[in-house]
């Protein structure tokens, strides 16, 4: 079984690296929304640092959930989502591998872009050790609760929009203890508290997440 | 028993049922709902320190309280219908998420209209949990909503929505529980178990019942009307359908 997963997430990388520009797309949006806010505002203010961690943090979310559809729809579309239903691993697990894999596509880049970002909004070092860390703890949880809005509506012609109002909501906890604890590391509090939150709710997708996209996956496929 | 449910989940009965029923509910409501809101507006004593404000708490309690109970409902039917497959479960999710996404919409306007007066010169408090988890809430019956809406085949919408429906239950703890578990405005809960009669004087207290009372038979009469509703018009081609149509027009 070890091998199925391993060739899995060995095929799901693979296919990512042949297509270059779907990987670097997300980035690229994630780079824009954040310099757009420093545009919008009068640079000067003493607003920036206070905003970045909320800004990049949203741009996170935005940048996560629009690589979303990548992780089902082509395998929807060319049937292999079907084999791999058909197959005899336990489908959590199966899907628990695709998950690992956007991770490690959308969620790990995001992670090592965002010190560079937090220079630009002028945080602290403290602040952006914080970023790293939650993003870090977060990345994952938004990868886990996105499958679950793509497995329902991967079947739907359009499922663009009617994803983000599925699974946005969700991401909203992430956000708070993300972007609050950036915030007060930035204050030089101690941010124990929110990253051990963090921690948590990441355990809870983990174990979680993966059997309710299983059900979602045979709900859109049958 | 087990045969009460399994005639109640077939929809000729539940028809028949609730064509029973559905004018005793809009008794009940009605009354519960004049006397109360008098009771409440008019009669009952107003709170020392909010003065008349307090009277808010009749609107308020009930809607926030329900908001939560009725998207339970929503999921526990979800439940049902991914495990047993009875439809009638999903039409009475599907009829009950607008109402639940109105009592979440009221309970948030009556709290902004009630934090302006009480906490200070804010409608709207982004820091505090119950707040936040209260709107989390409203987003999740608009997703529910828009997932029913995007499926052509409605027994895939209800399936698939069940599941979100059963993602969403982990905030309602986090709703119920977010003013112990997190310093914040919103005050505790009162109306708990036995502390409840401790907390807030009779006068008070039964008005606040009765409006409990009137909500739930509000939302019990809608639901069933919706149910009925979704119920003729998924079942339009079925003889018991075009039976009572008949019979109704030759009557």
């Amino acid at each position: 079984m070890r091998h199925a997963l391993f060739t899995l997430l060995k095929r799901d990388l693979l296919l990512a690296f042949r297509q270059p520009s779907e990987l670097i797309n997300p980035l690229i949006f994630f780079l824009i929304v954040v310099s757009l806010f420093p545009m919008g505002l009068k640079p000067e203010t003493p607003f920036l640092p206070m905003m970045g961690a909320a800004v990049i943090w949203v741009a996170a979310l935005l940048a996560s959930m629009l690589s979303l559809d990548s992780m089902f729809r082509a395998d929807m579309e060319d049937g292999s989502l079907e084999q791999i239903l058909l197959s005899p691993w336990p489908l959590p697990l199966l899907a628990l591998t695709k998950i690992l894999a956007h991770w490690l596509i959308s969620g790990i880049p995001l992670v090592v872009m965002a010190p560079l970002l937090g220079l630009m909004f002028n945080l602290p070092a403290e602040g952006i050790s914080a970023l790293v860390v939650t993003l870090l703890l977060g990345t994952p949880v938004l990868s886990l609760i996105g499958a679950i809005g793509v497995a329902l509506t991967v079947s739907l012609r359009r499922g663009g929009v009617l994803l983000s109002l599925l699974v946005l909501p969700l991401y909203i906890p992430v956000l708070i203890f993300g972007a609050g604890s950036v915030w007060d590391a930035s204050l030089g509090l101690s941010i124990r508290g929110p990253v051990l939150f963090m921690g948590a709710i990441l355990v809870l997708a983990l174990t979680l997440a993966p059997l309710a996209v299983a059900g979602a996956l045979r709900i859109s496929l049958e | 028993m087990w045969v009460w449910f399994h005639k109640l989940g077939s929809p000729p009965y539940f028809y028949r049922l609730s064509s029973r029923l559905l004018p005793w509910l809009a008794v009940a409501t009605l009354i519960s709902f004049v006397v109360g809101t008098i009771w409440g507006l008019f009669y009952a004593p107003s709170d020392y320190q909010q003065a008349d404000t307090s009277r808010i708490m009749y609107i308020h309690v009930p809607a926030a309280m329900f908001s939560m109970s009725i998207y339970m409902v929503i999921a526990a039917a979800g439940a049902v219908t991914l495990i047993w497959r009875i439809k009638l479960a999903d039409l009475v999710a599907a009829a009950s998420a607008p109402i639940g996404a109105s009592y979440t919409f009221i309970a948030l306007i009556t709290g902004s209209l009630w934090g302006r007066t009480m906490w200070g010169d804010t409608y709207w408090e982004w820091t505090d949990p119950r707040l936040m988890s209260e709107l989390i809430l409203f987003f999740l019956y608009l997703g529910y909503m828009a997932l029913n809406a995007a499926f052509e085949d409605r027994r895939r919408a209800a399936r698939a929505a069940a599941v979100l429906a059963l993602v969403g239950v982990v905030n309602i703890p986090i709703i119920h529980y977010s003013v112990e578990w997190w310093t914040s405005l919103h005050q505790g809960s009162t109306t708990r178990g036995m502390q409840f009669a401790a907390t807030i004087y009779p006068s008070m207290r039964y008005p606040l019942y009765l409006m409990m009372l009137a909500f739930a038979f509000f939302y019990a009469q809608l639901m069933f009307k919706n149910t009925r509703c979704l119920l003729l018009e998924s079942e339009r081609n079925n003889s018991w359908v075009k039976e009572m149509v008949t019979q109704h027009d030759a009557a």
